[in-house]
């Protein structure tokens, strides 16, 4: 077998998964608080591609340097998207807290087909290119034929919001009320955690994620349209599940599963099962392990 | 009451249709159904307004034989089921010749309703081999030239650019599979090319380095392409920024200049094949100034082939004196037209004649005719 | 309760709210290529306007629904009049009886354009019905359910491209084929629960479309399968427009009769332990009602339904490819049901026939169809979860003294 390219693949899958775990993240923490799978978190992530690349594009045609041009549009994709974030929770979701799951997961979808045409209708249905913002680092020259410098920082992004988001739910006060409202929302209530906050705190960062995963996932592939929300979404989604939807850990292992699986599958099989691969090995892990990797397995009270 | 309401309506309906007479005066109706919204509607609407750019012309010399030209445009969407229905509709408009569809699927659906109801049709865009080879449909015709000629366009490149092995790569999709299976039945039977690698890849997945790594791996000098032009410029700018600097061969879906506005410096040196450029001849400067002034916009994709498709249907109507079916037919596969593409005609099994592909490469961002 | 004034002025915070929340989408248009950006600054206006009116709305109608004095049709006076002309002797007859006689009128009086589409309706009537199985009776969330449809329309295509098949042989093996693909989805299926159901259905249902993709001996992959015939009428094959009506009639035929079989399961024993197992699937377990055996049953039936409408869709658009059964196609099927009215046959048929035929007609309001779609779909869980027709329990009343029997 050969060495150099099990390990070339295995970088691949390793990018992917990154990708994939940055958006799964948010997914998750959104899971993890009110029990709502946020089907429209990729759109979140479009959303914050768009604004990122309308904001970006204003500034560099005014002559604005790309790194300054890359960080405030950053900063004001993450703005929007949280904004989305909050809306849509306090317009789709919120009045839906009491009645079935069932219907705030289609609400969810709603929301999803309503924000894809959204953009679709107000910006167009074309691929537009995405200009690359971020800046070449000298330090990875050597390796510039395996890692680029977009890729760097998204496997810090993941690493830095996974701390990030562990430390917010497992030392924080507002963590504490998080996961208050998580395990008993009348409970939480009843012990003066403003429910409603916490919720929208966690719409805001989830977003906030998805919104720096929009810019830098569309800097390393170049160009956007209003559907790529929905297809990496669905992907993060299924890599959260199948680390165990609601643990942060697990949405990270979830994608770098998924990410391996389908660049070995890709190399060692046929790419023309990619997806097929990745949707076998979820039905394989939920039917052996119903709540995923490390989800935990909820004991249901009567 | 609501039961009562509907009722007039539908008599009312029924008495309006009724009315419709097949006199001598009557215009000639072309239907032109295709993609005119969603994602694809920049396919269709070019040979809309093109059918109508030339309706207005011949309308202003008097029409054919006499009788007016009235365009009829509907939209499918490309998706099969609707094409169905959309047919249907232009069947029921007793519309006398057809300028679409535009995708090969929605062609396949509803291409036999029309020959059921004896009416010709003749496509701008749709390039399945199926169409023509299957002797299925009497009544097709196309203005563009199919997938497999394009294929041996690629295939020549491929060779005579001195390649020994190459990785083939398709989307999946209808087009960019046959055209990837195509090529690879041409390399293979010719022999001196080795194809290393024919695999199909994931259209919008976030990151193509494994499939790039695989072609790598398997030690093609060049890679064949069968898609559209989204994921050919993903591949071209991940392929260049990981330093892999082998070619890039490609088909008619990629050489589209958005391909070159978003892949950018990445695009530089990439081969697509495409239909012969005949945008210099004056009827196509003709057709394309008109499009301008009354659109106010470049005209876009398949905008030359539309323009054939309606002209050569409007002369074999007037060759053939009539609108029949049988005589219209025949006009078509036994005269040849001056079009937009050049002098065209077309075979018995209405592939044209006289349209050819060509091999362009990208050279200082524009696409320019290479000779091999 | 908030009088309007007080609901105008929040709703007027909302649409600024709304104006700088779309500001950089709706407003500002980038054109990477040119590298010129336009700024329609018309949309502020246009968005603040339509925000208005729907937060007008919206807060007014979530006013009326916390007070309890939401409009009730059964309650109202033109429903008063509908129950009350409704009730008298012979009415429901009568009118159900000039209704079938107009449905099988239509393909005679109107054109074929008319009858085609409305058959493409009376096909998605049928997955509604189906799907409404899972979702309304059995509240399991099903996102995979295209995918049974192709399996219905692939069976009859690939057996009569290489034997023959007629459309006849085909509806029931149709049926057949896609119960059996729902068997072998169900079993890792029906350990599952909520959330991750409707995932593994959604991946289900993609598998089932890159297989189909791939496969291209069997299925011709991307390239569908073309010239599905007709079906015939005792051998006798009709030309085109005998055909449009005579598949028009058929799917008539299919829809009384599958309303007739939902309609007979609801009122079974297994179709109460269906609704059982929806409102709680623990009780009704300890009731000893077999949950795996009823889930099973449930996801059989579903999938035999779609598998003939499948036939019916490929027999009718005599061409099929993958792109037809994608995973927004079974969104669409999710939306007639929920949008009708889960649960409610009623309310699935108009779900349809407003899903399938107002875009039809209205093409001008075909661009903003998905717009309004996924905004119709949060509207209807926020306010009207049950659907426009909600489906009414039975309830049983004994009246009079109770005897023993």
């Amino acid at each position: 077998m050969d060495v150099g390219y099990f390990l070339k693949l295995l970088l691949s899958g390793l990018t992917r998964g990154s990708i994939y775990a940055l958006i799964a993240l948010g997914y998750t923490m959104v899971y993890g608080i009110i029990k709502l799978i946020n089907f429209a978190h990729g759109e979140l992530y479009m959303l914050g591609a768009f604004t990122g690349l309308i904001v970006a594009s204003l500034m560099s045609y005014s002559g604005i340097n790309p790194v300054l041009s890359l960080i405030v549009a950053t900063i004001i994709a993450i703005i929007y998207s949280s904004a989305y974030g909050v809306a849509i929770e306090k317009i789709a979701y919120k009045p839906l807290r009491k009645s079935q799951r069932l219907s705030a997961l289609i609400s969810a979808i709603g929301v999803s087909m309503f924000l894809q045409n959204f953009v679709l209708l107000f910006q167009t249905s074309d691929f537009l290119s995405f200009p690359n913002l971020i800046p070449t680092f000298k330090f990875l020259k050597p390796v510039e034929n395996y890692l680029s410098s977009a890729q760097v920082l998204i496997y810090i992004c993941t690493a830095l919001f996974l701390i990030g988001f562990t430390i917010l739910v497992k030392f924080t006060k507002t963590g504490k009320a998080m996961r208050a409202t998580s395990q008993d929302s009348k409970m939480a209530q009843l012990l003066g955690i403003s429910i409603n906050k916490v919720i929208s705190f966690t719409f805001l960062i989830g977003s906030a994620a998805a919104a720096i995963g929009g810019v830098l996932i569309s800097s390393q592939v170049g160009q956007i349209n209003f559907y790529i929300g929905f297809i990496v979404g669905i992907k993060a989604f299924v890599a959260a599940v199948l680390g165990g939807i609601g643990s942060l850990a697990g949405a990270v292992l979830g994608s770098f599963v998924l990410g391996l699986v389908e660049s070995f599958g890709t190399g060692y099989i046929s790419s023309n099962y990619e997806d097929l691969f990745a949707f076998v090995v979820l039905i394989v892990i939920l039917t052996f392990k119903p709540a995923g990797l490390l989800g935990k397995s909820e004991k249901q009270k009567v | 009451m609501k039961i009562k309401g509907l009722l007039v309506t539908l008599l009312a309906l029924v008495l309006l249709a009724g009315c419709a007479k097949d006199s001598k005066d009557a215009p000639i109706k072309i239907g032109v159904p295709g993609a005119q919204s969603g994602d694809l509607a920049s396919y269709g609407i070019p040979t809309v307004r093109a059918v109508e750019i030339y309706a207005e012309l011949w309308n202003k010399k008097g029409g054919v034989l006499g009788r007016q030209i009235q365009v009829l445009a509907e939209d499918e969407s490309c998706k099969p089921e609707l094409a169905t229905n959309v047919a249907a509709k232009l069947v029921g408009e007793k519309v006398d010749g057809i300028i679409g569809h535009i995708c090969s699927g929605t062609t396949k659906a509803a291409m036999g309703i029309y020959r059921d109801a004896k009416i010709v049709a003749i496509t701008p865009s749709a390039t399945s081999n199926d169409l023509t080879d299957s002797g299925e449909y009497p009544n097709f015709f196309r203005a563009i030239a199919k997938d497999s000629f394009q294929a041996v366009t690629a295939a020549k490149l491929v060779s005579s650019l001195g390649f020994k092995q190459v990785a083939i790569l398709h989307d999946k999709g209808d087009y960019g599979k046959s055209f990837a299976t195509a090529v690879k039945d041409i390399l293979e039977k010719e022999g001196n090319v080795k194809v290393t690698l024919f695999d199909g890849i994931t259209v919008g997945a976030v990151d193509y380095s494994a499939i790039l790594n695989k072609v790598g791996g398997a030690g093609a000098e060049a890679v064949v392409f069968g898609g559209y032009h989204p994921e050919a410029s993903k591949l071209v700018t991940q392929m260049k920024k990981s330093n892999m600097d082998i070619a890039f061969i490609s088909d008619d879906g990629v050489k589209d200049d958005t391909f070159i506005q978003v892949a950018k410096e990445f695009a530089e040196g990439v081969y697509a094949t495409g239909p012969q450029d005949t945008s210099s001849s004056t009827m196509a400067q003709e057709a394309i100034k008109l499009h301008e002034e009354k659109y106010g916009e470049k005209p876009g994709a398949f905008f030359l082939n539309a323009c054939a498709a309606i002209e050569s249907l409007l002369k074999a109507i007037e060759i053939a004196g009539t609108t029949d079916y049988d005589a219209v037919r025949k006009a078509l596969q036994s005269n040849k037209f001056d079009t937009t593409l050049g002098k065209i005609g077309f075979s018995q099994t209405g592939d044209p004649i006289g349209v050819e592909f060509t091999p362009f490469q990208v050279v200082n961002g524009k696409y320019v005719e290479v000779k091999y | 309760m908030m009088n309007r004034v007080e609901i105008l002025k929040k709703s007027a915070i909302n649409a600024v709210i709304g104006i700088l929340l779309t500001f950089p989408i709706t407003v500002i248009k980038v054109n990477t290529i040119d590298q010129e950006i336009t700024w329609r600054w018309y949309m502020m206006g246009l968005v603040g306007a339509v925000v208005l009116i729907i937060s007008f709305f919206w807060i007014r109608q979530q006013e009326r629904q916390n007070s309890g004095s939401t409009f009730k049709f059964n309650e109202s006076k033109l429903g008063l009049k509908y129950h009350s002309i409704m009730s008298k002797p012979g009415v429901t007859k009568s009118v159900l009886g000039s209704a079938v006689l107009l449905i099988v009128l239509i393909p005679f009086i109107t054109t074929p354009y008319t009858t085609s589409i409305i058959t493409s309706a009376l096909i998605y009537i049928i997955l509604g019905l189906g799907l409404n199985i899972v979702v309304g009776l059995g509240g399991l969330l099903n996102l995979g359910y295209a995918a049974f449809f192709g399996v219905g329309a692939y069976t009859y295509a690939i057996l009569n491209m290489n034997f023959g098949v007629g459309f006849w042989l085909a509806l029931p093996l149709g049926g057949i084929a896609s119960a059996l693909f729902g068997a072998i989805v169900g079993l890792p299926v029906l350990r599952l629960k909520g959330d991750y159901l409707a995932i593994v259905t959604l991946g289900f249902g993609e598998m089932t479309r890159i297989f189909t993709e791939n496969s291209d001996k069997l299925t011709r992959g991307a390239s569908g399968i073309a010239n599905i015939p007709k079906p015939t009428f005792f051998g006798h094959a009709f030309g085109y427009f005998g055909s449009t009506r005579y598949i028009y009639l058929i799917a008539v035929a299919l829809v009384i009769i599958i309303i007739f079989i939902v309609w007979r399961m609801e009122n079974s024993r297994v179709g109460r332990s269906w609704v059982a197992m929806r409102e709680d699937d623990i009780a009704c377990e300890s009731m000893g009602i077999d949950l795996t055996q009823s889930k099973m049953t449930l996801f059989i039936i579903s999938s035999a339904i779609a598998g003939v409408a499948g036939v019916l869709f490929a027999a009718k658009n005599t061409f099929i490819n993958p792109q037809s059964f994608t995973v927004w196609e079974s969104i669409m099927i999710l939306c007639i049901v929920v949008l009708g009215g889960k649960g409610s046959v009623r309310g699935v048929i108009l779900g349809a026939l407003i899903l399938i035929l107002l875009p039809e007609y209205l093409r001008a309001f075909q661009q903003y169809r998905m717009l309004i779609f996924g905004f119709l779909l949060i509207v209807m869980m926020v306010f009207r979860p049950g659907g426009i027709i909600q489906n009414v329990r039975k309830i049983y009343k004994i009246e009079g003294e109770p005897t023993n029997e």
